[in-house]
């Protein structure tokens, strides 16, 4: 309902038919069965489901970084399933800002250089690339980290500077597994207010959680189960929520 | 809920009448517990009739005035101390129905679990974007400030309470699929998943999955006879 209803634009990602079997014969495991998904600019999807329904599959495969074993994926009208690996590359740097649930920053770069790395490879200049960095930074509340080595900081802190690389420079789709992880809740709660904030100024978002707190954030809510999606919410309106319907409770 | 020791609290702030308390109360809670006057003055009632508040003259308009007693600060101040009794737990719809569902024929209880989940997340979605606005109605430095920040506090207190459930029921759903595969395995005293279901007969325990006591899990797991797929997407 939401994203029909408000965007007779194109979305930014299409998931079409996807399956993503991994192994063969008796160990086959079937992570992704047959997955639909359409998420529009200026919308947060949040993905819910056991550990194992397929979330991180979804998502890696969404991102590039895997392929599907049948199924399209579509990303601002280009097939990355089809793409040659030079226009799936440029893509992955220019579009597509990617959390891991396991931070990924490069040991031997700062904070600021492992932001600014992929906006350099794109063709900004160093000067640029490190402004922008150091903005993205100070978003998180991470400015006086921009020198520092990815092992002289907490886990939380880490987790930060991969999210400022994601959303660093006018990426147009976010994909974040579990990027709360490490995070206190109020931390945590200003991650997601920035992706957010990011949505609400047109990037589209998939958002992989265990946390009903944030997942809360997104303006849709898709649960996996099994690799495939079993239900999903669509958001109303607040304003009506408060009368009556608590009440009852 | 405690509308007495909240018209106390708005009370020691001054001299009110009934649907200016009425209002307050609404105000700082962002109405999430409606008032009505018909409320307030009972309530007002009881407190005097308890000494806790008394009548204090008119207001220009003619508006009966309250006031805070001596009695009614020292009560006041006792209900901020003492913690809300948690020790006999309100009755809970959801934790009846789950009990309920356990074993109910015919009653697939992962999708009683998966239709609440999609509601309870829901809330917590309408909760978060009214959060969001408080959010914003407070860094722009709005002239009530004491009343939004009381009711971003209500409103994450909805946020927590709602999230406690969906974690609940996250649980519930694990610990379903891990009772129902402990009884699917080989030497697990259990009925063949395929067979037909019976009632269990009055100390037919050779009936029960592994470790379910009588009227637990069904024979043939938790999920019972397969349903076709939802569709993918329902807009
Ligand atoms: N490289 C792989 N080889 C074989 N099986 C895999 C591989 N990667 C994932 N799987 C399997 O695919 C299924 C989905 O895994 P996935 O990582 O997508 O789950 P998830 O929903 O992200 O779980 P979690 O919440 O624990 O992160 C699991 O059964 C997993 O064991
Ligand atoms: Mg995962």
């Amino acid at each position: 309902m939401s994203s029909s209803s408000r965007s007779p634009q194109q979305p930014v990602l299409q998931l079409q038919q996807l399956t993503r079997v991994h192994g063969s014969g008796a160990t086959e495991v079937h992570a992704l069965r047959g997955i639909d998904l359409d998420v529009f600019p200026g919308e947060l999807v949040a993905v819910m489901g056991p550990s194992g329904s397929g979330k991180s599959t979804l998502l890696t495969i969404a991102g590039g970084l895997d392929v599907p074993s049948s199924g399209r994926v579509i990303v601002e009208n280009t097939d990355i399933t089809t793409a040659d690996r030079k226009t799936l590359a440029a893509l992955r740097r220019r579009s597509i800002g990617y959390v891991f649930q396991d931070y990924n920053l490069i040991p031997a770069l700062t904070a600021a250089e492992n932001i600014a790395l992929p906006r350099e490879l794109d063709g900004t200049s160093a000067r640029k690339a490190r402004r922008e960095a150091i903005t993205a930074l100070e978003e998180m509340s991470l400015g006086h980290l921009a020198d520092r080595f990815p092992d002289e900081m907490s886990g939380g802190q880490q987790q930060r500077v991969a999210i400022a690389r994601a959303l660093v420079g006018d990426r147009r789709l976010v994909l974040a597994d579990e990027p709360t992880g490490a995070l206190d809740s109020e931390t945590g709660e200003s991650v997601l207010a920035l992706l957010r904030a990011r949505c609400d100024g047109g990037a589209a978002g998939v958002l992989v959680t265990h946390e009903p707190r944030f997942a809360a954030w997104a303006d849709r809510v898709v649960f996996l189960r099994d690799g495939a999606v079993v239900d999903q919410t669509v958001r109303s309106d607040a304003d009506s929520l408060l009368t009556g319907r608590t009440a009852e409770r | 809920m405690s509308i007495r020791h909240g018209l106390l609290a708005l009370l020691e702030r001054g001299p009110r009448y009934g649907s200016q308390l009425r209002t307050e109360f609404e105000s700082r809670t962002g109405s999430t517990w409606p008032l009505n006057v018909g409320q307030v003055y009972t309530t007002l009632s009881r407190l005097e009739r308890d000494g806790l508040v008394e009548q204090d003259g008119e207001d220009e308009a003619g508006h009966a005035l309250y006031t805070i007693t001596h009695a009614g600060r020292t009560e006041l101040r006792v209900w901020f101390e003492r913690p809300v009794d948690r020790t006999s737990p309100a009755r809970d719809e959801l934790a009846i129905k789950l009990a309920m569902a356990v074993g109910a024929p015919g009653v697939d209880i992962r999708d009683v679990i998966q239709s609440q989940r999609r509601h309870t997340v829901k809330a917590m979605q309408d909760y978060t974007r009214l959060k969001a606005q408080a959010l914003t109605a407070l860094e722009s430095g709005a002239e009530r400030e004491r009343d939004d920040v009381a009711w971003l506090l209500v409103l994450e207190q909805l946020i927590f309470q709602t999230e406690a459930e969906a974690r609940w029921l996250d649980h519930c759903e694990a610990r379903l699929i891990r009772l129902s595969a402990t009884a699917q395995q080989p030497g697990a005293v259990v009925a063949s998943p395929a067979a037909p279901r019976r009632v269990p007969e009055p100390g037919g325990a050779a009936s029960l999955p592994g470790g379910v006591r009588p009227g637990g899990l069904p024979p043939g797991g938790v999920t019972g006879p397969r349903r076709p797929a939802p569709p993918h997407r329902r807009r």
